[in-house]
């Protein structure tokens, strides 16, 4: 059996995606500067799929969306665009301490380049208390850029809320909805930020389409010159097949999302009551309530993360952690540091991030499949010695 | 898979000599949780040589194909022999690690060693008395260049 439950790394694309897209990677191949009829239909192509993604996140101008290459592009553009384009008003810059690695370099970059950065602290559940917030606003105050749910623990912020207090106190907010957007109903008008990054291939859309939603009358400088696409904030000829892509799976998050959210949260619940009753010593990362329904982060003592990724994968699970090992440069989960976890529990962390083509059964077979695995590397750990028989 | 060789995934699936001992003759403990690799050795020595050894590891799938293969490595190995055992010719048997796992590798060898220094710290008495004089057969004390029973220079003969 073959067990995808890494969504929260990429999706497989929808058919309905792909039908969509092949048109402009066939006929309809025009660039969408020219005049001419050929270029025409691209930019119709690009214009509706504009629309789309505006109508997904709640925004009523669809000149407020730009589309870019990806998540981390939007970032990049939203915080090194907007802190550039402000420069008169301050150089200090608010993120928080769990935020992606496309905000946090970024943040550190613009640190070197003589910028201010605070580094938000969050709570076991990793979340940000508004009123911490608050406090970090000062007068030179430029940007606030915090995520609306986490990737890896599955946090969701109290994104309005935060946004009460910039707003009062005139500072523009910008959050990173890269793993929130079409997995949970998103409304930048309600959630009242100024900028929102969101990424296609998170919900069924094609990898390298994404977009940075930026208020009317925000200034931002854009980072990659040359012609005046997108409005002159970011240069270079259109990605239309994956624009037109992202526009479609836009449109189907739109119609769809609750009901892929109650059946993932149906899911995830067997999940973790199956886990907590087969397994001993489990410990669930995160808020919860407050996480994203696909989101199941769990901490397994006495047994590293990449060895049981290896034996699941064996079987045909996918699944990721957040343990060092399984990371290129070797360092555990920043954000479960952030939030306390002690090291040796980050390092028998499990991520297991469901999706809409998850069935029960997969469930049933990874509850079957995963307590014999834990058994088995528990037997060889030395931290696992002084536990009594009969644990799993 | 995860960049590992077959040899690595082999041993890491079917790791060999997994287990504690009772009554070992030395323990080697190395790494802590915070790096994300532990690894204790227990070893039995009988004649010299290495007659049992027997690794626990949490760690990755490189640190517990490490452990099983330092520990094959080692056994029915003299003590001079296995402490010759190196992270290269360690991560070599399991046809390469990769780059950034190649520190599993120094554990496993450093754990194996500090096994048998253990041992040898343990049994440091019996050692000076296993030292003989090769002329006279009279016991030498390990540090000495020369036989205090008949005072030749010799180097030191263990296991006598």
């Amino acid at each position: 059996m073959d067990v995808y439950f890494d969504h929260i790394s990429t999706t497989r694309m929808d058919a309905r995606v792909l039908e969509e897209m092949l048109p402009f990677l066939r006929e309809n191949f025009g660039n969408p500067s020219n005049q001419h009829h050929i270029g025409q239909v691209a930019r119709k192509g690009i214009g509706q799929a504009r629309e789309q993604v505006a109508r997904l996140i709640g925004c009523l101008n669809s000149d407020e969306i730009i589309f870019t290459s990806s998540g981390t592009e939007a970032n990049n553009l939203a915080l090194k665009g907007v802190v550039l384009a402000n420069q008169k008003k301050g150089k200090h810059i608010i993120v928080s301490s769990i935020e992606h690695f496309s905000v946090l370099h970024v943040a550190k970059s613009m640190e070197k380049m003589g910028f201010e950065v605070t580094y938000l602290p969050v709570d076991n559940y990793g979340l940000i208390n508004p009123q911490v917030v608050e406090g970090a606003i000062r007068t030179d105050t430029v940007l606030v850029s915090i995520q609306l749910a986490n990737p890896e623990v599955g946090t969701i912020q109290p994104i309005e809320a935060i946004s009460e207090i910039t707003r009062a106190k005139g500072v523009l907010f910008h959050t990173d909805a890269v793993a929130a957007v079409g997995n949970l109903i998103v409304d930048v008008e309600r959630l009242g930020v100024d900028l929102l990054s969101l990424s296609g291939h998170q919900f069924y859309g094609p990898k390298g389409s994404a977009a940075l939603f930026v208020r009317q009358g925000t200034r931002v400088t854009p980072l990659i010159e040359g012609g005046i696409q997108e409005r002159g904030r970011r240069a270079g000829t259109e990605n239309v097949p994956e624009i037109v892509g992202l526009g479609k799976a836009s449109e189907i998050a739109m119609q769809e999302v609750n009901s892929w959210s109650s059946h993932i949260l149906r899911l995830r619940q067997r999940f973790w009551e199956g886990i907590t009753k087969r397994i001993a010593h489990v410990s669930l990362n995160g808020h919860p309530d407050l996480r994203l329904s696909g989101n199941l982060n769990i901490g397994i003592e006495f047994v590293e993360g990449e060895s049981m990724l290896i034996l699941l994968d064996m079987e045909g699970i996918v699944a990721s952690s957040g343990s060092a090992c399984t990371s290129q440069a070797l360092k555990s989960s920043h954000v479960l540091k952030a939030m306390g976890v002690e090291p040796v529990k980050a390092h028998g962390s499990l991520l297991f991030s469901l999706g809409k083509e998850n069935t029960e059964e997969e469930i049933d077979y990874v509850l079957e499949k995963l307590p014999p695995i834990v058994k088995r590397l528990r037997a060889m750990s030395p931290l696992y010695k002084e536990k009594e028989e009969g644990d799993v | 898979m995860f960049d590992y060789s077959q040899k690595v995934m082999e041993h890491f699936a079917h790791p060999r000599n997994v287990g504690e001992m009772e009554n070992p003759d030395g323990v080697g403990e190395v790494g802590n949780p915070v790096c994300g690799d532990m690894m204790t050795f227990y070893i039995k020595v009988t004649d010299g040589r290495l007659s049992e050894v027997l690794f626990k590891t949490f760690g990755c799938g490189a640190a517990i194909a490490v452990s099983s293969m330092v520990s094959e490595m080692a056994k029915g190995k003299t003590l001079t022999e296995a402490m010759s055992i190196t992270n290269k010719s360690v991560a070599q048997e399991l046809g390469g690690l990769p780059e950034n796992k190649m520190h599993c590798s120094n554990l496993g060898a450093d754990a194996l060693h500090k096994a048998i220094l253990d041992y040898q710290s343990r049994n440091a008495e019996q050692i000076v008395a296993k030292c003989h004089c090769p002329y006279c057969n009279g016991s030498i004390v390990e540090e000495s260049s020369f036989c205090q029973a008949c005072g030749r220079e010799c180097s030191i003969n263990r296991g006598g």
